[in-house]
């Protein structure tokens, strides 16, 4: 993070900054989010409840809709479409775990130009492995704390 | 009923994430940590399956449901093989997650090329 020099001429420049940044339309980001949110969300009670009717249980089908819905993502990453879901759906895109499929398959493709090692391998975890390393220490430290004294 | 509940939820947890968003300097990749972490936390205090009970793709769609499926992991690993079960129950009860993200991550990559 970058610290900000508190010299007067620095605050002038950050206020006029400010007065100039585009003011973001909040409410409708926040709109837009919930729209494409919701809908990613309840294409994967579609794709769970269709699982279910053939006899299996909520658990494996709700890892088969997870496996599906990132198999889409990765292919609409790959035509370029879930770019366009991206910019207009922002967080709505990017939390649901489309948006994990699609922070690894964005990065693949755009650095595979660097190699197949250290360009579409490496990058693949670039957004990817901090979810994972974060998700695996906070639930190793909550599980075990719960699973031990509680 | 459940398709409502499930694109009410999981809109209102991506709505939540957008003020997030826009209100504070946090990355979409700080967002996608920080909801993995609390997603984790939930779970470990027993509050995440309830709501995936409840709302059925809104929480398990979110990449929260991550978080709690890591932790869940790690718990059923501890009681089932003790401290060899924390270690291995977490990824584990992932994997076919993580297997379908990097297969078909890979593919992608050698397939498509970007736009522009």
């Amino acid at each position: 993070m970058l610290r900000e020099r508190e010299s007067p001429q620095a605050k002038r420049y950050a206020r006029l900054v400010e007065q100039e940044k585009p003011r973001v339309d909040v409410g409708g980001n926040v709109l837009k989010a919930f729209v494409v949110g919701g809908t990613i969300c309840l294409i994967g009670e579609v794709i769970k409840t269709y699982l279910m009717s053939f006899g299996l249980s909520g658990e494996v089908a709700g890892v088969w809709t997870s496996i599906a819905l990132v198999f889409l993502s990765a292919l609409l990453t790959g035509l370029g479409i879930y770019d366009e879901i991206a910019r207009f759906g922002g967080a709505g895109s990017a939390i649901p775990i489309t948006g994990f499929s699609n922070s690894v398959v964005a990065p693949a493709m755009e650095f595979r130009s660097e190699g197949a090692i250290l360009g579409l391998a490496a990058r693949m975890f670039v957004i990817a492995g901090p979810v994972i390393v974060y998700g695996l220490v906070s639930a190793t430290v909550f599980g075990l704390i719960r699973s031990v004294l509680f | 009923m459940n398709y409502l509940l499930a694109f009410l939820f999981g809109g209102l947890v991506c709505a939540a994430g957008q003020v997030v968003l826009d209100k504070s300097k946090l990355t979409q990749a700080d967002l996608m940590v920080i909801l993995v972490v609390v997603g984790s936390l939930l779970s470990a205090l027993g509050l995440y399956k309830p709501l995936v009970d409840t709302f059925g793709a809104g929480a398990s769609v979110p990449v929260s449901n991550f978080g709690h499926v890591l932790t869940q992991g790690v718990m059923e690993g501890y009681a089932k093989d003790g401290f060899f079960g924390v270690f291995a129950g977490g990824v584990t009860k992932a994997a076919a997650v993580l297997g379908a993200a990097i297969l078909f991550g890979f593919t992608a990559g050698l397939l498509f090329r970007p736009k522009g």
